[in-house]
């Protein structure tokens, strides 16, 4: 039997089509089997690649625990990151990608405040749920994104009272020169005056200042008690290391709000980093079971990972208090899921029980005051499920559902 | 008095580390007119080799001074070698290639050492003036500033090396008539430069950040100050960073540290509109 060219594509055209069509429906009308996609943007490279890559570990052993334990609602986990260099355009670009391209059920990322600030409007325009795990100055209010890191009610509130305390009544502010440095000086100079403290100077340093001379001279002259940092990035860490070898270490106690989250202790001197104060949601020092278990899974996995600090266990935390709303939910639908994790999700991670608080959507979490020792930090005050009061003050999305912007916090002094 | 000594000496100190950034810079951009845009990262690999020879146990002084150097100087003479000697005369092919070498480093360096480095501690003490505390190694800086500024003046003005060095710069061709090899000769300096920059990066390991990217904390003064002191090596880059130094300085002081920079970049620009040779295009012609 002769058969036409045109015969012989036509049938085994439409064979393929009817032998594809099981997947091709399934793909796209059921999807039972179907990993769940996470997206991830954090940097691996760039300036702030030192944040990053610890919490690139956290969120991939988090995805790999969750598929050794089955999935979630049996279906498995895909994790989609991608590295965004430290470059805010990449992380417009990636973000875009992971709601359009990859159509990713959830996204966790972002580290720096400019960066979230640059990717929170993607996810809110295409729809795709947000988590953003890093501690931060606070203010964010938003119903498709979750803050799972401590803000500065939850850290610097304790820090200020306890640093002036241990020092005096008038303080010293040094503060990186973006959304992060200045909104927490901000805050530090609200917790001082709240404390009766008083401030003798708020100083802010571009992220590329690298000598701290004419600042150390300012701060001999201005004669404060107590300094405290909300420097940034590995340029700043150059203040540290010139406070020491001006002889100044000891004479004056610092307290600081980032100092210690990128692996500091271990690498300046154990002379210059003794007896800094700093407080944050988690210190690879505690010893619950919990937090040991973590640190040595990471630390068998990746026998050289840096400090596991703060921004590792979040994130860490931060996936599964997602994975904790999606089992409540039953579905992946968005507003199902959002709706799930308003009502009151905790999940006992690495620094303790984490609570979702509906109403603001950051975390009531456990915080921990501490000062280094020999490069390692010595816990020496624990602050259970302290509220993010700060936020709650200004947000409320139960009230306010469609509310979507970043508060600042407005001192009148 | 004691805090306008105390501020005189920032200011002595702000000019000295950035002549001792520049004159590597200033080597390699003033006399072979190659926009070294990797400078901020053989700042970097100084400060590497530094601190990991100090940790290795070499004495820090030896790490600082002898390793930093010698370690970039070498890798220097390979990146001639391999890349820039084919770019001599083409300046916007040579910022391209060593642009692409600036992240070629950082990207070696991240994957070899990570993104923290353990440091050193800074060697010597403070001291101080009334109730002022500054330390022992501002003035170090000083000095090993004033050390270089001699070295290399000497080496260029009454060595036969910088004789040959300085006439190949302004006409290599009539020097290999008189039987020069100017490649030698751009080999020589170039490699020269980079080691004068990895002393510098060695000598600031020890009241710095060591990561892979802190280069480029340093290189857009560097041009500045490089274009802003002109042709002259030594007169116009003492000149132009003892400027930069003091108004960058004493901006930081009377103002914040963002109005220092500021200050700083608006009065480069000024500089540049007035004096578009630079400062030693005008007022210390034909000096080393």
């Amino acid at each position: 039997m002769p058969i036409s060219r045109r015969k012989f594509i036509k049938t085994s055209l439409s064979a393929t089509a009817a032998l594809a069509s099981p997947a091709i429906s399934t793909r796209y009308a059921f999807g039972s089997d179907d990993p769940i996609k996470v997206g991830s943007l954090l940097d691996q490279s760039g300036a702030i690649a030192s944040s990053g890559v610890t919490m690139v570990t956290a969120m991939e052993q988090g995805v790999a625990e969750i598929n050794e334990a089955g999935g979630l609602l049996g279906r498995p986990l895909q994790l989609i990151q991608y590295d965004t260099q430290s470059n805010i355009q990449l992380y417009s670009q990636y973000a875009q990608q992971l709601a359009l391209k990859d159509r990713v059920d959830v996204v966790h990322g972002g580290i720096t405040s400019a960066s979230r600030e640059a990717i929170r409007p993607t996810f809110d325009r295409f729809q795709v749920l947000y988590f953003y795990n890093v501690l931060y100055e606070g203010g964010v209010c938003d119903r498709n994104t979750f803050c799972t890191g401590t803000t500065p009610a939850q850290t610097v509130e304790k820090l200020v009272p306890y640093a002036m305390k241990n020092s005096g009544k008038k303080a010293y502010i040094l503060a990186a020169d973006y959304n992060y440095g200045q909104i927490t000086a901000k805050w530090m100079t609200k917790y001082m005056q709240d404390n009766g403290g008083e401030v003798l100077s708020v100083d802010f340093f571009p992220l590329d200042v690298t000598n701290f001379g004419p600042t150390i001279s300012k701060i001999q002259a201005a004669k404060p008690d107590l300094i405290l940092s909300a420097l940034v990035g590995g340029n700043h860490v150059s203040f540290y290391r010139q406070w020491e070898s001006a002889g100044m270490k000891g004479q004056i106690p610092i307290a600081s709000t980032t100092f210690g989250l990128v692996n500091e202790p271990s690498t300046v001197d154990a002379s210059v980093s003794a007896d800094i104060y700093g407080c944050y949601g988690y210190y690879e020092e505690l010893d619950t079971p919990e937090s040991q278990a973590f640190v040595q899974k990471l630390k068998k996995r990746w026998p050289d990972i840096p400090y596991i600090s703060e921004l590792t266990a979040a994130n860490y935390e931060g996936l599964f208090l997602w994975a904790e709303g999606v089992k409540k939910a039953g579905s992946l639908d968005r507003m199902a899921v959002i709706e799930a994790l308003e009502s009151g999700i905790t999940y006992k991670g690495p620094s303790g029980d984490v609570t979702l608080d509906g109403v603001t959507h950051h975390t009531t979490r456990n915080a921990y005051l501490a000062q280094v020792k020999d490069r390692k930090w010595n816990v020496l005050e624990t602050f259970k499920a302290v509220q993010p009061s700060d936020t709650a003050m200004v947000c409320n999305l139960k009230d306010n559902p469609r509310d979507n912007q970043q508060y600042v916090i407005d001192i009148d002094s | 008095m004691d805090l306008a000594a105390i501020v005189a000496l920032n200011v002595v100190n702000g000019a000295a580390s950035l002549f001792l950034l520049c004159l590597g810079l200033a080597i390699i951009f003033g006399m072979m007119r190659i926009i070294n845009l990797a400078h901020g990262e053989f700042v970097m690999l100084g400060a590497y080799a530094a601190v990991i020879a100090a940790n290795a146990g070499i004495n820090i002084w030896i790490s600082m001074l002898v390793v930093a150097p010698l370690v970039v100087g070498l890798f220097g003479l390979v990146v001639e070698r391999c890349l820039v000697r084919f770019l001599y005369g083409r300046l916007v092919d040579s910022m391209l290639a060593t642009w692409g070498l600036s992240l070629l480093i950082i990207g070696l360096t991240t994957t070899i050492f990570g993104n923290t480095m353990q440091g050193v501690p800074t060697p010597l003490g403070g001291f101080a003036i009334g109730n002022y505390r500054t330390s022992w190694y501002t003035l170090f800086l000083l000095a090993v500033a004033l050390g270089m500024m001699a070295i290399v003046y000497a080496v260029l003005r009454y060595t036969r090396f910088g004789l040959i060095a300085r006439a190949v710069m302004q006409n290599p061709d009539m020097a290999a008539v008189l039987g020069v090899n100017p490649a030698h000769i751009y080999m020589a300096t170039f490699s020269l430069g980079a080691a004068v920059t990895g002393l510098a990066g060695g000598v600031l390991a020890p009241v710095s950040g060591i990561t892979p990217v802190m280069g480029s904390a340093y290189v857009a003064k560097a041009f500045i100050t490089v274009v802003g002191g002109g042709a002259a090596i030594i007169s116009g880059t003492l000149s132009a960073s003892g400027l930069f130094g003091f108004i960058n300085q004493l901006g930081a002081y009377f103002t914040t540290p963002v109005y220092g920079e500021v200050i700083l970049f608006l009065s480069a620009i000024v500089l540049i509109r007035i004096l578009p040779q630079g400062i030693s295009g005008r007022f210390f012609k034909g000096t080393v």
